[in-house]
């Protein structure tokens, strides 16, 4: 296609842009030269393009690469066992990868059930009832939370939000659960201030701006016709969204919530500083815990031995897997919304 | 009629339950945005930005580690534009509908959104571990491999954003893509581009995982890209976790700071991309 769109040019002598002012001979000369020159600079431009594209896939497959290729000795040493063994030894380097996963978990599970019903009432706030001249505010100040950077949140979480959780809240709730079966061993032991509980309410923060702008951007995508229609018949305004704008966005939502739980479960400076990097696995929610990337974090600079550098990166592996397939399920469904909105 | 009034009930208690909620997210930013501003401004003399970081105890300012930031950012964004631009192009112009172009957009999604602990991880195992100690240059690599994927997101939606009768235009005066590309339509997606490379910058300017293993943390002066350089980030959160009271101060202090410039950024960036659509 490219070079005989070229070659025609030429050849039927279209363009006069390179002739400036010469007898017919010599702007024939002068054209083709100048024609090949662009041609040929085309050829290699298209060439740079092709390649840098095919850099950013070698990108992902250098990231995979290095993850796998780092953590074979640890994969050698305790295969499969890996995941399933909670202690982790930096001394008789014996690692297992539990208490990380059921933190990562856990943290997430959190973050996503305060986030998601909240994220999307404050899309469905600035999507029906704001009031005109407050949209393009408030979203931008939705947004402007999403740009802060996680360190900001960790610093924060440890010197302001913890210690009022431990003053205020966790005293409360351990009172308040003490006799109930299982809500009391969620919520049992001291008010330490930082831990899951803890995590995971920053985690909720965090991801709260990306929910919200992706379900408002697909609410917006609901045509307006069927919002009209189901209040020309006498829904109410939140039986419009109910019945008619969630069921029509569904996937689209559930995409944007897949993105926010793949931000939460790889999010790592917030999570270290209120997590409390304790490795076990305990039913408290008060407790201090772990997560994947929080144990990289701390440890990673101090690890000695192949071997403990080795089961970090594993770590960084089995987190890298969770979230490439979470995003790539969030991206494949918001492909599908976006092609409903196109057609 | 009670179905009527059980109707209604519910509606107010849902769009109450919005307004709340709504009033909740935003109470967020203001409690964090207080406190940075509350306890940051505190520690902001003159000292900051003119002492080095100090050991335990004794105080001291944020000099190389804000000069540090500074270098890093600025050479990972040097070395993710160009490559950036030139693979949103591809995608955009001329591999619009190719294979590799919806398999690329595919993939740079999942990387703009992959954590950020794991790209430090890939620096380290690809560059540290082979060169054998830490340096600036693998921290400004870890950066600039964040900075790509947000470049080939902007430059795409930005060159598509272009009307096609421009680039026919174009075609039409005989011009090779190429020359419609730098002539015509990277003049029309400027002010986008540019938008996305100023996101691009306070992304990164705020990160700490990836720098961790990559260019650690240096207490000194240092303008040896080879060897570890201070990262604000960093410093912040090695100084933060510190049972020092003056460290912990000037974690504030340095916190107020990134966020006041990724702020600005942000912002700047907003402006520009509504100035472009207005146009």
């Amino acid at each position: 296609m490219e070079a005989g769109f070229n070659r025609q040019t030429r050849d039927n002598s279209v363009s006069d842009l390179a002739i400036v002012d010469a007898t017919p001979r010599a702007a024939e000369v002068d054209r083709r030269k100048v024609l090949g020159r662009m041609a040929l600079f085309d050829f290699f431009f298209h060439n740079l393009t092709r390649a840098a594209a095919i850099l950013v896939l070698l990108i992902l497959g250098g990231v995979i690469f290095s993850l796998i290729y780092g953590s074979l000795p640890a994969i050698q040493a305790f295969g499969l066992g890996f995941l399933t063994t909670e202690s982790w030894n930096p001394v008789t380097e014996k690692f297992g990868a539990v208490a990380p996963i059921y933190g990562t978990v856990v943290t997430s599970t959190i973050a996503m059930v305060i986030a998601v019903p909240l994220g999307l009432g404050i899309a469905i706030f600035l999507t029906e009832l704001c009031p005109h001249a407050l949209r393009r505010p408030i979203g931008v100040a939705i947004e402007l939370l999403a740009g802060i950077p996680s360190i900001i949140y960790g610093i924060w979480g440890l010197f302001v939000l913890a210690p009022f959780l431990q003053q205020h809240v966790q005293p409360a709730l351990i009172s308040l659960t003490g006799d109930i079966p299982v809500l009391s061993s969620l919520f049992a032991g001291p008010p330490y201030g930082i831990g899951m509980l803890t995590a995971g309410f920053i985690l909720a923060i965090m991801v709260l701006p990306f929910i919200t702008s992706i379900s408002r951007d697909v609410f917006d995508t609901v045509p307006p016709v069927l919002k009209e229609a189901a209040s020309g018949v006498g829904c109410t305004t939140w039986e419009v969204m109910r019945y008619v704008v969630i069921p029509y966005t569904r996937v689209g939502v559930i995409g944007g919530v897949m993105l926010g739980l793949g931000r939460a479960l790889g999010e790592t400076m917030a999570v270290t500083f209120v997590i409390g990097n304790a490795h076990k696995v305990s039913s408290s929610l008060l407790a201090p815990g772990t997560t994947i990337s929080a144990t990289i974090a701390n440890e990673f600079t101090e690890a000695v031995g192949d071997l403990y550098t080795s089961a970090l990166i594993e770590l960084g592996l089995i987190l890298f897997v969770i979230t490439f397939f979470v995003l790539a399920a969030a991206r494949f469904m918001l492909m599908r919304i976006e092609q409903k909105s196109g057609a | 009629m009670s179905l009527y009034s059980s109707r209604r009930r519910t509606n107010a208690l849902a769009t109450t339950l919005c307004w709340t909620g709504t009033i909740f997210g935003l109470a967020w930013l203001v409690l964090i945005l207080g406190a940075l501003i509350y306890e940051g401004a505190r520690g902001l003399t003159p000292a900051v930005f003119t002492e080095m970081t100090p050991p335990p105890g004794s105080s001291g300012g944020l000099l190389n580690a804000i000069a540090g930031s500074l270098v890093m950012t600025v050479i990972g964004v040097l070395l993710g534009t160009p490559l950036g631009m030139l693979a949103g192009t591809f995608m955009a112009e001329y591999g619009r509908y190719s294979k590799l172009a919806t398999v690329v957009r595919f993939i740079n999604d999942i990387l703009l959104s992959a954590p950020s602990i794991v790209i430090g991880l890939f620096v380290y195992t690809v560059v540290v571990a082979r060169v054998g100690h830490f340096s600036g240059i693998a921290g400004a690599l870890a950066l600039a491999v964040l900075v790509v994927p947000v470049v080939v997101r902007t430059t795409e939606d930005m060159l598509l954003l272009v009307p096609s009768p421009l680039r026919e235009a174009a075609a039409a005066l005989g011009l090779p893509r190429s020359h419609m590309l730098m002539r015509v339509a990277y003049r029309a997606a400027k002010s986008g581009i540019v938008t996305g490379v100023l996101l691009a910058v306070a992304r990164v300017s705020g990160e700490t995982a990836p720098l961790l293993f990559t260019s650690l943390n240096n207490q000194f002066w240092s303008t040896d890209l080879n060897a570890p350089v201070s990262s604000l980030p960093v410093v912040i959160f090695q100084f933060a976790l510190s049972p020092y009271k003056d460290w912990q101060q000037l974690a504030w202090t340095g916190a107020l700071l990134v966020t006041v410039a990724v702020l600005l950024l942000s912002i700047t960036a907003r402006a520009l991309s509504s100035q472009g659509t207005q146009k």
